[in-house]
């Protein structure tokens, strides 16, 4: 949204914010709808990020499936052991888009520094080579042996068909993917879900929950009837029904999320516990540093021997990104 | 008017036969061209002002370790995409000869450059694709553990071109075929009767005459070698981490993609791109004038 509103593209809004109560009703995505003290448009949707899993694949390894209350750090490494001797993958991504990396990367930070110290990364406040952020990846690098191979070279949904396949136990991932897992055949009986696990104790839990907006374009014809459209999209029962159609969860509090879908119920649950949203890795930090740091991810993941060099590469970007 | 017109009727017809065109040349090549340079010289986003910051682009392209990958990568396509002439040249000799069914070998040898580069570069991925490609899969056969090639920042780009010589391949062999069409048969006759065969006939009686055609090969081959965008985007995107960028790549992803704001940048490195293709066109277009001035 930033670059956007910097260059005067978008109708402030905040008038449809106050009049029609949306302060308090939006007031989880309100932050983020802010630049200046203004708002520039609303959040109609948001879904949430966790792991996946497959109860089928954790069976076969003979592993015990977590519960929702999920499991902690050093069991969740234990097990990558024990589904590697089983042979099957115990964490799976397709990192040729880059992203799926980036949301494994959100909560690895999210997880061993919590939010504030994450907001300040993506907002180039930490130094890349600083000790906070080789923590993070000492915590990845645990994790990386236990990744599927050659992951930066198929697509999250190739991945994902190694989930359903059985072949991969878990995948972190947005719950858009939960309509895939179930096209390949996947059931409410055989797909699980838990938050990211505990790593550092005691942070307060953060998730992400990338939120879709809808904006005013500044040289709109009619901006009136645009507000009148902007407050209807807001509102508790445009967004229950629209976000049921979706499959995805509504950002306003007095919407309701349908009870018979698990996912979309254990999801609105871990958000409205959070302590606060990110917005996923790209849309925190700004284009060039979020590309750049995409890639260093992506490169630990295969070669985490690099870690000195992707490190002072992603410092040289933020020298350059952030004037 | 009509008077002027009857006078000088010889003398402007071409220029208004060549107007529609010219004026698309100007409008869509030559114009961008410069307003690319212009860019080039400042620091925009494509939305905001623009602010002007001189030659900072080019400046920092000399530290950028992107750029330098680019740079070898184009380098490397260049080099190696040639290989389609000499590989061109042998199929076209080897189907020069008149069997049953010959039409039906050479328009099968034809086909991957009627196939569009897109449908090239996700054919060759499914080809390398970890788990189920075929070539991974023969790799695992012999080997034991499959080569993800795509994946692996050493050898993506020479998968790549792999997909790339394919239908660049076939293309040099059509123009040697029609070459192949035109080389005289009394000379061949002549040189037979001097005793010449194999590799001497080929050298010394077949390939000058085929000059034309080695040369329009040439030209072909090594613009393909830099405008490779198509597969590039297809087949990776420029991963695993960049590895398999090249210039034009790297130019849509600094200026237009996702994550591309940077519209000077991105106009710097196709300057730069312009100008490395320029001093091949140079070459080429001062080839072609001398030898149709020295005939």
């Amino acid at each position: 949204m930033a670059p956007f509103v910097n260059a005067g593209q978008f109708l402030d809004v905040t008038d449809v914010w106050d009049g029609n109560g949306l302060n308090d009703s939006l007031a989880s995505a309100a932050a983020s709808m802010t630049i200046d003290g203004k708002k520039w448009g609303v959040p109609y949707t948001y879904y949430q990020w966790g792991i996946y899993f497959n109860k089928d694949a954790y069976k076969a390894a003979g592993v015990e499936a977590p519960g929702p209350e999920g499991v902690d750090w050093a069991t969740f490494i234990a097990n990558c052991e024990k589904f590697k001797a089983a042979g099957i993958d115990c964490l799976t991504t397709g990192t040729k888009a880059l992203w799926p990396g980036a949301g494994i990367f959100d909560y690895m930070s999210l997880r061993t520094n919590g939010y504030e110290w994450h907001m300040d990364l993506t907002a180039g406040k930490i130094a890349w080579t600083d000790d906070s952020v080789r923590a993070v990846f000492a915590e990845l690098g645990k994790l990386q042996p236990y990744v599927t191979a050659n992951h930066a070279a198929i697509d999250w949904q190739d991945a994902a068909a190694l989930l359903v396949q059985g072949k991969a136990a878990n995948y972190v991932m947005g719950n858009f993917a939960v309509a895939t897992f179930k096209e390949g055949g996947m059931t409410n009986d055989n797909l699980g879900f838990m938050a990211f696990p505990e790593i550092t104790p005691g942070i307060p839990r953060s998730e992400d929950a990338p939120t879709d907006t809808i904006h005013i374009p500044a040289g709109a014809a009619n901006p009136a009837d645009a507000k009148l459209f902007l407050a209807y999209v807001a509102s508790a029962d445009a967004q229950t029904k629209l976000n049921a159609a979706i499959g995805q969860l509504p950002t306003n509090k007095n919407s309701t999320v349908p009870q018979d879908d698990p996912f979309l119920v254990s999801g609105f649950q871990m958000l409205s516990t959070a302590h606060a949203l990110s917005q996923f890795f790209d849309r925190d930090a700004p284009a060039e540093m979020a590309k750049a740091g995409m890639e260093g991810i992506q490169q630990f993941l295969v070669q985490p021997e690099e870690l000195d060099n992707i490190l002072a590469r992603l410092e040289q970007v933020r020298g350059q990104v952030y004037k | 008017m009509s008077a002027y017109w009857k006078a000088n009727q010889r003398r402007l017809a071409p220029w208004l036969f060549l107007a529609p065109g010219m004026l698309m040349f100007a409008v869509y090549v030559i114009i961008p061209i410069f307003q690319s340079m212009w860019i080039s010289f400042y620091d925009w986003d494509g939305l905001g002002e623009a602010t002007w910051i001189g030659t900072a682009n080019y400046v920092e392209m000399t530290t950028d370790p992107n750029m330098r990958k680019s740079f070898v990568n184009n380098i490397i396509w260049l080099v190696l995409y040639l290989l389609a002439v000499p590989a061109g040249l042998f199929i076209a000799i080897f189907l020069n000869q008149t069997v049953g069914g010959i039409r039906l070998y050479k328009s099968l040898f034809f086909f991957p450059f009627v196939i569009s580069q897109v449908v090239v570069g996700l054919i060759f991925s499914w080809f390398y694709a970890p788990g189920f490609g075929l070539f991974y899969k023969v790799i695992e056969y012999f080997n034991g553990t499959g080569i993800a090639i795509l994946a692996d920042p050493d050898l993506v780009t020479y998968g790549i071109i792999a997909a790339g010589l394919w239908p660049q391949i076939a293309y040099v062999m059509i123009l040697y075929l029609t070459g192949l069409n035109n080389v005289a048969p009394d000379q061949v006759e002549a040189a037979r009767l001097d005793g010449a065969k194999g590799w001497k006939m080929l050298y010394y009686v077949i390939l000058p005459q085929l000059r034309p055609a080695t040369f329009i090969a040439v030209v072909v081959t090594v613009i393909g070698a830099l405008r490779s965008f198509d597969l590039v985007s297809i087949m990776t995107s420029g991963g695993p981490f960049g590895s398999s960028r090249v210039l034009s790549y790297y130019m849509y992803e600094t200026a237009l993609s996702e994550y591309g704001y940077r519209m000077g940048y991105g106009a710097a490195i196709a300057v730069v791109l312009f100008a490395i293709m320029m001093v091949f066109i140079s070459g080429f277009i001062w080839k072609m004038w001398r030898d149709e001035t020295e005939r």
